[in-house]
Formats: structure tokens, C-alpha cells, sequence
């Protein structure tokens, strides 16, 4: 028994290394301050490491063989799912106290994204510890680093800059209404608050590229996250008395692009552009209408 | 915030007395000035916006 033991034990190592090697690189804190708060930062860590022992102890589970040791990834699942609930939850509670909100959509995509994050690591140690056990600890070394570059391959999704075009836009007041470019805004009544818009205010028009990205654009909560992502790079003047100065996206019904209007504290149009190019394109915005081809079609000719 | 309504006329402040009646407290207003005043007086202490309904009268609405 104590023969191989060492075995194993570099083997569930050298996974566990690399999968928390792997969940603390995708722990990033970056503008979107998240995960700003040092204790969630530990407690991701934590069960990162969590996460990549289970991946790699399945290696010497399946070589016992004790496939009931296997059963335990099933309930790993289970354990992972919690921890969406416990980020959607921590931001929810956050988001009654913002200024500029995410949105529910946003608040969704980031918990989903810490759920999954979580799978990552454990399929890179298991890939890992899979390749010690097989390979030795060079290839090992190789796989692991392979898996790092598929994790953040999986990590890193579409942006607004990839299916629109993002052109700097004029504001203007059609009697009380406050546009962008063509597209109306809202209501402004006091006359000071207009001057102090058309003076210190900022304005992008987002032009969708294509009928998919129209539809992404379309989303109430994918509009959302392009002001809130504006808003937090240049700061914004808004206070909780002057709900005049809240960033808003408005469509253009007939084309589909978005105008988005912002009271920056910091006047940088292409920081603006920047920003909103940047912003994540939600997965629950994210819709392809124009791949629904040749099901449309099937279903269009039984209408005729 | 979430919690305070949204979405209705807070108060009304209009130069008109003909245009204006119902359920939102209403204040007149003399001039214009007075009106673009007690308009932004009110919406600080609701944390409201103003709307113009170009007719005379600001609608305050909290959203």
C-alpha cells in the first residue's frame, strides 16, 4: 500500500495545484469591482481548491477502481450550484442600494459565470492529474498548461464591440424631449437641468451589426449593463435627487440602435466608447434569429 | 429606493388653473420662474423628476 501511495499523491496534487492555479486566474478584480471584498475572494479560492481536489481525486478513484467514489462529482454539482444562489443573492442585496443598477440580467450572467468557472477547474485538474497519472509529471506540466489556456479561452465572451459598431452622437432638446441623435430619451422639464445636460452630457449611438446583434441590443437588461458599465468607468453625477442625470439606453423602433446617454464626471467621449465596446454581451440577451432558418421555413410552409 | 412607489404624478406645478384639477396636490405658480422654482424645489424633496408637459404645467414623477 505505502508503494503507491506517493503515486496518487502527486497525481491528486499536481491536479489540485493546477486547478487552483487556474481559478485564481480567473479571479480577477477588474472595473467591474468584482470580486472586490477580500473575504469573497478567500471564499472563492477555497472552493476553487474544493473544486479541483474533487476533479483530481477522480483520477485514482477510477484506477481502484471505486466507481462510487466517482458518484461524489454528481453531488460536487449540486455543491456548485450554490454558489450561483450565493452570488446571485449578495448582488441582489447590492443592487437595492445602487445608483445606477446592473440589472437582474447582468446579476445573472456573473452568477453563472462563478458557477461555471468552478467546472473549469475541476476539468483542468481532472486533465491534469488524468495526464500525471498517465504521462508523468512533464506532460502534466503540459496539459496543465493547455487547460489554463482553455479555460481562458471558455472565460472570455462576445462584447458589444464585437457585434456593434459604437459612433459618437450628438444631444439635443426636441421642446422638453431629450435626444440622441434621432432617438428620444426621456423628459426633461426644468430648464436648468437641460442646460447642464447639453453642457456637460455625453451620448453614443450603438449601431447593431447584424440581426443577431440587433436582438442582443434589444434586451432591456443588456442595455442596462452598457449604462452601468458606462457609468462605472466615467463615474456619473447622478444623486439620489436628481434622477435626471441616471445614464439611459433608448432604441430606435424602426432601426434597432441604441442611443445611450451619460453625465460623466470625467467628459472622455472615447473612454464613452471604450467603455461600452467593453461591456459583455449577457447570455440571456444573446438570441440568434437569423440562424432560426431552416426551422422558420418548415413551419412557414405549413401557414401557406 | 425600490421600495417608495413609482410610476405616478407626485405633484403638479402649473400656471394654469383652467388645465388642472384631480387627485395630485397641485401648486400654482405665478411666472415661469416661479414655476421652474417651486418645481425643482419639490422634485429635490421627492427625489423626482420633472416633465414638461409644454402646456403650462410640470408633472413630477418618481421612476
Amino acid at each position: 500500500m505505502l508503494n503507491y501511495m506517493p503515486d496518487y499523491l502527486i497525481v491528486i496534487l499536481s491536479g489540485v495545484l493546477a486547478g487552483t492555479v487556474a481559478r485564481t486566474a480567473m479571479l480577477r478584480i477588474d472595473y467591474r469591482q468584482y470580486p472586490g471584498y477580500p473575504h469573497g475572494f478567500l471564499a472563492h479560492f477555497l472552493l476553487g481548491l474544493i473544486a479541483s481536489a474533487l476533479g483530481a481525486v477522480a483520477v485514482p478513484a477510477i484506477m481502484k477502481p471505486d466507481f462510487a467514489a466517482v458518484t461524489f462529482l454528481a453531488l460536487a454539482a449540486q455543491q456548485f450550484r450554490e454558489i450561483r444562489n450565493m452570488e446571485r443573492r449578495t448582488l441582489e442585496s447590492l443592487e437595492r442600494s445602487e445608483l445606477v443598477k446592473r440589472g437582474l440580467d447582468y446579476i445573472e450572467g456573473i452568477a453563472r459565470t462563478f458557477e461555471a468557472r468552478n467546472y473549469l477547474v475541476m476539468g483542468a485538474s481532472f486533465a491534469t492529474s488524468l495526464a500525471v497519472q498517465f504521462g508523468g509529471l512533464i506532460t502534466g506540466v503540459f496539459v496543465a498548461g493547455l487547460a489554463l489556456l482553455a479555460c481562458f479561452h471558455f472565460m472570455s465572451g462576445e462584447v458589444i464591440g464585437d457585434i456593434c459598431d459604437v459612433v459618437p452622437a450628438t444631444l439635443s432638446f426636441k421642446g422638453p424631449v431629450l435626444m440622441v441623435d434621432e432617438i428620444g430619451i426621456m423628459n426633461v422639464g426644468l430648464q436648468s437641468m437641460r442646460e447642464k445636460i447639453l453642457k456637460d452630457g455625453l451620448a453614443v449611438k450603438i449601431k447593431p451589426k447584424d440581426g443577431n446583434a440587433r436582438a442582443a441590443v434589444h434586451d432591456i437588461g443588456q442595455r442596462s449593463a452598457m449604462a452601468f458599465t458606462a457609468a462605472v468607468i466615467l463615474g456619473t453625477k447622478k444623486d439620489i435627487d436628481i434622477p435626471e442625470f441616471t445614464p439611459l439606453a433608448r432604441k430606435n423602433p424602426d432601426t434597432g440602435e441604441v442611443g445611450l446617454y451619460v453625465l460623466p464626471v470625467e467628459k472622455d467621449l472615447k473612454q464613452l466608447i471604450a467603455a461600452v465596446k467593453l461591456t459583455p454581451v449577457l447570455e440571456s440577451a444573446r438570441s440568434k434569429p437569423l440562424k432560426a432558418g431552416p426551422s422558420i421555413k418548415a413551419a412557414k410552409k405549413k401557414v401557406e | 429606493m425600490d421600495e417608495k412607489a413609482s410610476g405616478i404624478i407626485l405633484a403638479i406645478v402649473a400656471l394654469n388653473k383652467e388645465q388642472v384639477s384631480g387627485g395630485a396636490p397641485i401648486f400654482f405658480a405665478r411666472d415661469k420662474a416661479e414655476q421652474e422654482r417651486t418645481a425643482n424645489y419639490l422634485a429635490r424633496i421627492f427625489d423626482a423628476m420633472v416633465h414638461d408637459l409644454e402646456n403650462g404645467s410640470y408633472i413630477l414623477v418618481r421612476h
